[in-house]
């Protein structure tokens, strides 16, 4: 390759102009990457702080107001800075290699979606600094507690949650043109991996959803500074509306974490189980169907705001139907494992515990959907423990697995399977004692977001707290694993680094060359 | 067609598509819910002012209608209903009172928003007059008795035998142009 990418023999300024002004899908998925690490370590830390605060009942570290602050910015940067980029990010890298394209198909809109989210995270963060703190109310955002009653600094996370919105729909967009206009000759929708199905079906969820969010802010902000009154009850608002539309948001938000982690999962079942994955196009059109009612389930996150029983019965049973296309992909999961030849490398061991934990997620979401059950449910640590089962069991159990099963690829060597292996039990058992413990509490009646809580739940409140921090120390370990994976693991240059992997990512070479698929591979 | 052409496609179908979701979520899903409040009576939102028609006062039934006020965040006025409740036929329009005070030092505008529940009546509720249509100024260390005309509708559905009618009052000073000429 006569032109490679600029490393640090050529220099410091060749080598960070190379990464800030990159159009290459690999660079830009390996910044994606990177990034969202960080952000996970950063929001992984104001969890430490949140649970190291409720190890005891009674306030020890920390100031509620400053509590407060580290749940909102916890579930903020979790969301948009950590799971959300790191899909986009595996999307960069293997997007173009699984359909066989040299590269993405709006480069230069990809660099720019990638550079402006360190800004956007640079402002939210910087509201810490600020006088009367960072945003206090919650990720949901709740009008009038982030309009009326918000700290100053609400209008630098607004400005912030705009540029992550931009950020995804244009690399939606980039990968939607993509998806559609790059595949190699031979390659029909039908044919697709599941990765780049998910992918794109989220895409389009991504498209529909983010301006909605951006609305919902646009609309914080005039109430805020121009005298508009669309959530303030004063001049004819109602506040219940910033709900509605922030879950019209919010609900199609969660698959959009969701189904590119399906994806991943289903990439590696079938590699590990040396099996095609059963019944892909029903994965497919099960895919489709969650992404469709994703749309009109909005209000079951409202159910305790006072709504008619038709409402009720509604959202509650158009909720519950999401169960059904879900079931379908679990019992697809399930059926690929079933007599397949499997053996249990890292990935795998993440994939199963996906299927485990999420599905026990995706139950407790369905005790949560019963409107009549829901008035107790609401706002405790019981639904705080179901969308950890899904979002941390769900979408960073898979992103973590993908890391492991394509880490060869990307950089050439092999981790180490022992360390990974630790890593997996460590990060497993973690994670549940860390979140199992808060169904009980939930149950028993503790509310969530409060900085202290009752005699009553210290037991189970310490347990969780330990679980936290094994689990935090099992992301330590995940840096480790992969950084001396790239500084000393054992080179890898056989094209397929798992003998059941399919795929046209495992035609190229090992670590893939910067530059791919410049002629179309066949693809049959 | 060219990847170019059809990528340029791509770009333009959804940049329009994302765009629209904007404006759909600040300039639809407003009115878009004002009117399905409006529409099934939920948000206990009454209507605006009825014109009494002539209808059979329903002597045979009794109606409780409860009264009830509450200051939104810092509002400093004093405001209550002059009754706690009243017992009214349907079709008989009955007049009550609320009480307002002023107690600050300087003179303020507010505004009152109704409520009605249980929220399927809020239909059969009708408001010949009401301090409600109008903001209300008051002048520092003022007080008022703010009038309400109201009339339940004969077709209320059986089996409501009480609706409570709450006010929340709002300090809407600062949005006023000119205080003192509301005075």
């Amino acid at each position: 390759m006569a032109h490679g990418p600029a490393t640090l023999a050529d220099g410091w300024r060749a080598y960070i102009s190379r990464w800030v002004f990159t159009t290459n899908h690999k660079d830009i998925g390996t910044l994606y990457l990177w990034f969202s690490f960080a952000m996970f370590l950063m929001g992984g830390a104001f969890a430490m702080i949140i649970r190291a605060e409720l190890f005891q009942p009674g306030m020890q570290l920390i100031r509620p107001e400053f509590f407060n602050q580290m749940t909102t910015m916890h579930g903020l940067v979790m969301v948009f800075g950590a799971i959300m980029p790191a899909f986009v990010g595996l999307a960069n890298w293997m997007i173009p290699l699984m359909i066989g394209a040299p590269d993405m198909a709006l480069p230069r809109m990809n660099n720019l979606s990638f550079w402006i989210l360190p800004f956007a995270f640079a402002i939210l963060t910087s509201t810490l600094f600020m006088e009367g703190g960072g945003p206090n109310f919650g990720w949901t955002f709740y009008a009038p507690l982030s309009t009326t009653y918000a700290p100053e600094s609400v209008n630098f996370f607004i400005f912030a949650i705009h540029i992550m919105g931009a950020s995804s729909i244009m690399g939606s967009i980039n990968i939607i043109a993509t998806v559609m206009n790059m595949r190699a000759p031979g390659m029909t929708y039908m044919k697709m991996p599941l990765f780049v199905w998910t992918w794109v079906i989220t895409a389009f969820l991504l498209v529909a959803v983010m301006p909605v969010l951006a609305g919902a802010v646009t609309m914080m902000l005039m109430d805020i500074n121009f005298g508009t009154s669309f959530f303030d009850a004063a001049g004819g608002g109602d506040p219940v509306l910033f709900q509605h539309v922030f879950w019209f948001f919010g609900h199609p938000e969660v698959y959009i974490i969701i189904l590119p982690a399906f994806g991943v999962v289903s990439q590696i079942i079938p590699t590990f189980s040396r099996k095609p994955l059963f019944g892909y196009s029903s994965m497919v059109y099960a895919t489709a169907a969650i992404a469709f009612l994703s749309f009109v389930v909005w209000a079951h996150h409202m159910f305790t705001v006072g709504m008619p029983i038709a409402g009720e019965l509604y959202f509650m049973y158009a909720t519950m139907l999401i169960a059904v296309p879900t079931g379908v992909k679990v019992f697809n999961w399930i059926t690929t494992m079933y007599k397949g030849s499997l053996t249990f490398e890292t990935p795998m061991l993440f994939s199963i515990a996906f299927v485990i934990l999420f599905t026990f997620g995706g139950f407790t979401g369905l005790m949560l959907s019963i409107a009549a059950a829901d008035m107790q449910y609401h706002d405790t640590y019981f639904v705080v423990a179901h969308f950890h089962y899904v979002m941390v069991a769900g979408a960073v159990f898979s992103g973590t697995a993908a890391i492991y099963y394509w880490l060869p690829k990307w950089c050439g060597k092999m981790y180490n399977e022992t360390m990974g292996q630790v890593q997996f039990w460590v990060a497993f058992i973690g994670f549940n004692i860390a979140f199992m413990p808060q169904h009980f509490l939930g149950l028993a009646g503790m509310p969530r977001r409060y900085a202290d809580y009752g005699l009553q739940f210290a037991d189970w409140n310490m347990v969780s707290s330990i679980g936290a921090f094994i689990y935090g120390g099992a992301q330590i370990m995940l840096l480790y694993n992969v950084i001396a994976t790239i500084r000393n693991g054992k080179p890898t240059t056989e094209e397929k680094t798992w003998e059941g992997a399919e795929g046209l990512e495992w035609t190229v070479p090992s670590p893939a060359p910067y530059h791919t698929f410049a002629k179309p591979p066949e693809f049959k | 067609m060219s990847t170019d052409a059809s990528n340029r496609r791509v770009v333009v179908k959804s940049l329009f598509g994302a765009a629209g979701m904007f404006a759909f979520a600040i300039f639809v899903l407003p009115p878009m819910y004002d009117l399905f409040c409006e529409i099934t009576g939920l948000g206990g939102k009454t209507g605006d002012e009825y014109t009494a028609v002539d209808v059979k006062i329903d002597t045979s039934r009794e109606v409780r209608v409860r009264f009830v006020a509450s200051n939104n965040a810092s509002m400093p006025w004093v405001f209550k209903p002059t009754q706690d409740s009243v017992v009214v036929h349907p079709g008989e329009p009955t007049e009550i009172t609320y009480f307002a005070h002023n107690v600050t030092d300087q003179d303020m505008v507010s505004q009152a928003i109704p409520s009605l529940v249980p929220n399927n009546v809020a239909d059969y509720f009708h408001k010949t007059e009401c301090f409600c249509f109008e903001n209300q100024p008051l002048a520092a260390g003022d007080q008022a008795d703010l009038k309400l005309v109201f009339i339940i509708d004969p077709d209320l559905p059986a089996g409501v035998n009480s609706v409570t009618l709450s006010y929340t009052i709002f300090d809407i000073t600062d949005r006023v142009a000119d205080p003192i000429a509301q005075l």
